[in-house]
């Protein structure tokens, strides 16, 4: 059920996250969704795309410090107070947010957001018990 | 008008200083032959006897101390007095984990007063004044220095330490401070902060001040002197030579004046530690001829510069050197703090999954300078969570901080984004501008 995210480092300097973009589009991965963290001097981009392996190895042949790390993929309903009640039960179980970020699952046509919890496993374990939708990475990278 | 502190010392004829000289290197050579078995060692291995050497023209004949002797003698195995005889011990930072300490007998306390006082009558300092000593209090020599040569001379000590600019200048309205002594950097922070504040420094009654620890230069000193309206004193020494007090300018400020019946001073070429010819340029080798507790012989300071032997219209007579143009080693002097990169390599070694690949920036933001660190991102502590890197960050943070005793900016940077090197790789970059 898990989606792989792929993170990268990057120092604060300008271009560098076109270099990324243009890596990844001249050898045509695409990308679903993305987030970017930024402190005062670095930043990290998570990125989830339709070929996570080629891309890790572009990236890392490009010279980039690049990590795979697995997420969950939420389903929040298209509504006002959607995400509230998501967060809602996640709290009700007893579940912290590492970081998250939302964007529309093209297929479905649904609001998803993707979310980084500290123990994965147990995050899905307790998530079963709930009523919330878990994407997998076929519904979201298309594949 | 000047004001010497004591003139049979200062003033002294050159052939009874030289007689002074060799009498004192005599002396030292059984003290530190038969007390120290490094020099017992050194001797015995370059086939010397301490009764060879009678006279300071035989001084070429005797081995050279570094700082690495220091560091194989961690912590007291230099001296050469009973331990019930040392009073004080400092410390100055080592090239690696370990600092370089010194001792002192009451006597070395006595004398370093002496040629404390002498630095500070030098600058026209007398018993009237009211010197507020801005070094660091502390291992540091800079603070205790000053301070015990200030009340040799007589004058008021206000012993304020480095830091808490705004008090140091509501004291100096208030205590009327006539002398002051800092690192060259602190007092532009003075200048900076007390316009800052709306105080005029111009005005107040400060006429020297003591500057030193730190390199600086020409340019400096006429900025300093503008904005402050005093006359600034060069003033130099070492914790390993005793501290302040090795020598210092006088009021005509071209050159600083040797203490040459306690230190007295070779140029050598660093590459062959030969003697130079007069006059010419070198690394400062230093003999502590009156020393105690460490006698130390032809100390190797790293400090380039070179000797002036024309007498100086002040009437003192011994030889001066100039304003120290480098060094012949890679040691940064960080706002007054002593910093090898290898300290700051063997931190970053102890951080798990820090690449071998950094680089030191030294800048100067406005008065004060700046220590940065980049450090490269391996695949190994990398973390797609901004807290995790953040926490590393702050953790090399920490440690530099408890190692050096100063803050450093801490940049993490991509992979391979550090220039690979073929030979000897470039990891230090001192913006500071010279000329300023």
């Amino acid at each position: 059920m898990y989606v792989k995210q792929v993170s990268i480092f990057l120092e604060n300097r300008s271009g560098r996250l076109a270099e990324v973009a243009h890596l990844l589009g001249d050898n045509g991965i695409n990308i679903r969704a993305l987030s970017l963290a930024e402190t005062t001097n670095f930043g990290v981009l998570r990125l989830i795309v339709d070929q996570y392996s080629k891309a890790e190895s572009i990236l890392k042949a490009a010279g980039l410090t690049v990590k795979l790390t697995d997420v969950l993929v939420i389903e929040i309903p298209d509504q006002p107070g959607g995400l509230a009640v998501v967060l809602d039960t996640l709290e009700s179980i007893d579940l912290n947010v590492e970081y998250m970020y939302a964007f529309v699952e093209r297929k479905t046509n649904k609001a998803v957001a993707v979310f980084r919890f500290d123990n994965i496993d147990q995050a899905e374990h307790r998530l079963k018990e709930t009523d919330l939708r878990i994407f997998t990475a076929k519904d979201v990278c298309g594949i | 008008m000047t004001t010497i502190f004591n003139p049979s010392c200062e003033c002294m004829d050159r052939s009874e200083l030289r007689a002074l000289q060799s009498k004192r290197l005599t002396n030292l050579v059984q003290r530190a032959y038969h007390n120290v078995p490094l020099y017992k060692e050194r001797f015995d291995e370059l086939g010397i006897k301490p009764e060879d050497i009678t006279s300071i023209d035989d001084i070429a004949k005797l081995p050279f101390t570094t700082k690495i002797d220091f560091r194989n003698a961690y912590p007291f195995g230099l001296f050469a007095v009973p331990r019930s005889e040392v009073v004080r011990l400092h410390a100055s930072s080592g090239t690696t984990g370990k600092p370089t300490v010194v001792g002192y007998t009451r006597n070395d306390i006595i004398t370093w007063s002496e040629s404390v006082a002498r630095t500070l009558g030098c600058g026209g300092g007398t018993e009237h004044d009211v010197l507020q000593n801005a070094y660091g209090y502390g291992l540091f020599t800079g603070g205790l220095g000053l301070h015990y040569g200030c009340e040799r001379l007589g004058a008021t000590v206000i012993p304020m330490s480095g830091g808490n600019t705004k008090k140091q200048l509501m004291l100096m309205q208030d205590f009327g401070t006539t002398l002051i002594s800092c690192t060259p950097s602190y007092a532009l922070q003075l200048a900076e902060v007390a316009e800052e504040e709306g105080i005029d420094i111009k005005k107040l009654p400060i006429k020297a001040g003591f500057f030193g620890a730190e390199p600086w230069t020409e340019a400096m000193r006429q900025q300093i002197e503008a904005k402050l309206n005093l006359k600034a004193i060069d003033i130099y020494g070492m914790s390993e030579l005793m501290g302040p007090g090795v020598s210092s300018e006088c009021l005509v400020q071209n050159g600083l004046h040797m203490f040459e019946d306690h230190f007295y001073p070779e140029i050598i070429n660093p590459d062959t530690g030969i003697p130079v010819d007069p006059g010419e340029e070198g690394e400062l080798v230093v003999t502590c001829l009156t020393k105690e507790c460490i006698p130390l012989l032809r100390y190797r300071t790293r400090d380039i510069t070179h000797l002036i032997e024309e007498p100086c219209a002040c009437g003192r007579t011994s030889r001066r050197m100039a304003r120290i143009s480098g060094r012949t080693d890679d040691m940064l002097i960080i706002r007054g703090v002593n910093v090898f990169p290898s300290q700051i390599e063997s931190v970053l070694m102890q951080v798990e999954g820090i690449e071998p690949h950094y680089q030191i920036f030294v800048d100067r933001k406005g008065t004060l300078d700046q220590l940065e660190i980049k450090v490269e991102v391996s695949q190994e502590i990398f973390s797609d969570e901004i807290r995790k890197l953040e926490e590393m960050r702050e953790k090399i943070m920490a440690e530099i901080r408890s190692t050096l005793g100063l803050g450093a900016k801490i940049t993490l940077v991509e992979p391979k984004s550090i220039e690979r090197s073929q030979g000897k790789a470039v990891r230090v970059f001192d913006l500071r501008k010279t000329d300023v």
